[in-house]
């Protein structure tokens, strides 16, 4: 057993800091956050160029060597920054797609692309009336030739409006709701029949709505094979909630750590409000949620590679805790602030907005809940068998 | 002890059910958040019940209240509710009111009174400071008498609403040297338009324009704007938070949100069907409205007491901690049935006045800015860790 990380993903994480510390303070981050286009290419070229985007794959692929861990170091430094740029929907999900199902001349075209920063990708799969049910899919792509045409609405797609491309999981098959039928499609954004309308999200960063109208892709756009893509779909998505953990718990250790420097600060009654035993358990008990939430990141980080059962099992606890935890440490953090944290001025206020949004990405705490019960129940049945 | 409306509370219910339903300003029906309003749609309707005579129920007769019992005053608030009726705003009938006729002079009361009723005069509360929050005692804000006026320097914050306001009641130090920080206060009415009086925004987490900083430099008041005696503002402070605190445990309004929550939970689909048939999530409804009731019944017997000639007294802590948890958990609630539309930030919309950009279910509009502001119940008028220390204090004894 082993929890120490590599030199170079120690390296990754240091040269990000750096970077963070210097080029993404605050005030920057906010005047970014409010620009017209949310985010800064600019900043992609310089993640691109210490080779972060290319961290987590592999040498045969052209990556660095690495994998979700890479990953993880990375979104967590994120996470500490609140940086806005689409790493999870370019890198992780896009990158991964690629790199699990993709074909040699995909990955030629795409996987470099992406590793390279040149081109930005954003996974389109919820939908407005599917919640968070991966199979519940109202889009559809029709056989066409030797292609495919694709009509539907995706919803909430992060990271959207800067993107040129777009992964669209879409129904080949099957009816609504089915596990099979279910392909992965990689679209052009300025593709005829698609349309956009952008818009920011409460926590900073910039989503769009897409409409696909008869929308012609060729047999090249298919990721892997027609039909049976919700297995590939889930292995993505839970390497997106492992990424999106170590956000959650880079954003709540700097959320905490504030809250404590500010109640060694803030006097009320003659005396820090830190020595009040009251909001000491308090801040103790965010301490303790941090903690935990770090371990399960890693635990569910490195148990991507396993089952599918014991991997989903693993991802879906992970994201319920850190949906709790996040929670917890978010609003504790803006109560002990008092009215302070109430205002946009201060940064606590806006981990806090990213905590919350956290836990409805990729499923909250309920639909693990679910999940992770209903795996358990599967796994007690094998047992008696 | 019976729970039952006699036949008169039913006529009465009836009668301002249909005032309501007659009278309720049309613009203001399904108007968004609150911070939003203009100054005009906060006072639609406090202007029609100010000429109705309904604005300050809880008033004594001889000022304009209603003589209604502590049941017709829950039945009006139930009845409001149903309609989501934008209230007339607490700080001048629920605060500065009852402190200027309980220790306000004849001319006081005739000058202010009647405009807090209908609603011609809009008040802000200048309690809180940067340095004074949770301990409000410590306020620096200085009233130096010089002839017949005080000259008044300091800083408020967290003064809501204070870009509408007309007059303000402020705590200021008449007397520096005090021996206790409690003592050598004094509870002051200064008009809002007096030279040296700067109001600056303050923007919230969820965007919204609903608190200020209070900026005042050498502010000339009339020493005849001190409400009571000199150097005995807190007295009149604390009872003041006592009355703020009993009106802010707002079942009426969790319920009807409650009720709202129950909609869209029906509406939402989770796998097909929709989400309130998931056993998860009712179920966590179904908590929330549990601890409505049981909040509702404490409240009903504080009124109870209250109507009995009692006063509010420190069992109106429970009102606020119970209260503001109820509404936060309403909003988190509501934010997790919206699910991913509850990421889209309307308030940054480019807005032409046109629907063309409306993205999502409307009900999904202010999920999360609603969550993000009503962080601050559990802060404002008096945190709830400090209405958990008056109860330590004032009903444990310890």
């Amino acid at each position: 057993m082993d929890f120490n990380f590599t030199e170079e993903q120690t390296m990754i994480r240091d040269s990000l800091a750096r970077l963070i510390r210097e080029q993404y303070d605050f005030d920057t981050r906010m005047g970014v956050v409010k620009s017209d286009s949310g985010w800064r290419p600019e900043m992609w070229a310089q993640f691109a160029e210490l080779g972060l985007l290319m961290a987590p794959f592999s040498e045969e692929d052209g990556g660095l060597g690495g994998g979700p861990i890479d990953a993880m170091v990375v979104m967590e430094e994120f996470g500490k920054g609140l940086v806005v740029e689409p790493f999870v929907p370019s890198v992780v999900c896009a990158g991964g797609f690629l790199k699990h199902a993709g074909s040699a001349a995909q990955k030629e075209e795409h996987l470099q692309a992406i590793m390279g920063g040149a081109s930005t990708f954003a996974f389109a799969y919820a939908e407005p009336r599917g919640r968070y049910n991966l199979a519940d899919l109202e889009t559809t792509a029709k056989k066409d030739g030797a292609g495919y045409v694709l009509n539907g609405h995706k919803a909430v797609v992060i990271g959207a409006p800067w993107a040129d491309k777009l992964i669209v999981t879409a129904r080949t098959g099957g009816d609504r709701r089915d596990e099979g039928g279910i392909s992965v499609f990689i679209v052009d954004k300025d593709a005829d029949g698609v349309t956009t309308r952008d818009y920011p999200t409460v926590d900073g960063r910039r989503a769009s709505e897409v409409y696909f109208e008869n929308v012609s892709v060729g047999a090249d756009a298919l990721i892997g094979s027609e039909g049976d893509a919700l297995p590939l779909i889930e292995q993505v998505i839970d390497e997106a909630i492992a990424a999106t953990c170590a956000e959650a718990v880079g954003a709540m250790g700097v959320a905490h750590q504030m809250t404590v420097e500010y109640s060694r600060q803030r006097r009320q009654f003659g005396t820090p409000i830190g020595k009040f035993q009251v909001l000491q358990h308090r801040m103790v008990d965010m301490f303790m949620e941090h903690e935990q939430s770090i371990s399960m990141t890693y635990m569910a980080t490195l148990k991507l590679g396993e089952d599918a059962v014991e991997r989903k099992k693993a991802v879906s606890a992970a994201k319920v805790r850190i949906g709790q935890s996040g929670r917890f440490v978010g609003q504790e953090s803006i109560q002990i602030h008092g009215g302070m944290g109430m205002t946009e001025e201060l940064a606590v206020g806006h981990y806090f907005k990213r905590l919350t949004m956290i836990d409805s990405e990729f499923g909250n705490v309920d639909h693990h809940m679910r999940r992770y019960t209903a795996l358990s129940a599967t796994d007690l049945a094998a047992a008696a068998e | 002890m019976n729970l039952d409306f006699s036949p008169e509370e039913v006529a009465f219910r009836n009668e301002v059910r249909t005032f309501i339903e007659e009278n309720y300003p049309e613009e203001m029906r399904g108007t968004g958040a609150r911070e939003d309003l203009t100054r005009d749609q906060f006072l639609a309707w406090h202007k029609v019940l100010g000429k109705k005579g309904w604005a300050a129920p809880a008033w004594p007769e001889k000022y304009g209240g209603t003589g209604w019992t502590s049941t017709q005053r829950y039945i009006w608030s139930e009845e409001n509710a149903r309609v989501d009726a934008m209230m007339p705003l607490p700080f001048g009938v629920s605060m500065v009111g009852p402190v200027i006729y309980t220790f306000g002079n004849e001319e006081q009361k005739a000058r202010y009174l009647p405009k807090i009723l209908s609603g011609e005069e809009w008040w802000c509360q200048g309690y809180s400071e940067p340095g004074a929050g949770s301990d409000l005692a410590s306020l620096k804000t200085t009233a130096v008498r010089d002839g017949d006026h005080y000259v008044i320097n300091g800083q408020k914050t967290w003064t809501t609403l204070a870009q509408h306001a007309d007059w303000g009641f402020f705590l200021c130090r008449t007397a520096p040297n005090a021996a206790k920080p409690q003592e050598g206060i004094s509870f002051i009415l200064v008009d809002m338009n007096t030279p040296g009086i700067e109001v600056r925004p303050i923007i919230t987490i969820d965007g919204g324009h609903e608190v200020n900083e209070v900026w005042l430099t050498d502010v000339r008041v009339p020493v005849e704007n001190r409400v009571g005696e000199e150097n005995q503002g807190w007295t009149y402070a604390k009872f003041l938070l006592a009355h703020e605190r009993s009106g802010i445990a707002g079942v009426a309004r969790s319920k009807r949100g409650i009720e709202r929550l129950r909609n869209i939970a029906s509406t939402e689909l989770l796998d097909g069907e929709p989400l309130i048939k998931d056993d998860s999530f009712s179920r966590k409804i179904s908590q929330l409205e549990i601890d409505l009731t049981a909040l509702e019944f404490t409240e009903l017997r504080t009124l109870a007491r209250e109507s009995a000639g009692k006063g509010p007294g420190p069992e109106s802590s429970i009102l606020k901690v119970k209260g503001t948890e109820i509404q936060q958990r309403l909003t988190e609630l509501t934010l997790e049935a919206v699910g991913s539309y509850g990421a889209p930030d309307f308030r940054g919309f480019p807005s032409d006045g046109s629907n063309e950009f409306a993205i999502g279910p409307d009900y999904a509009h202010q999920a999360a800015p609603t969550y993000f502001n009503f962080r601050k119940t559990s802060i404002y008028g008096g945190s709830n860790e400090i209405q958990r220390n008056i109860i330590t204090k004032m009903i444990l004894g310890l």
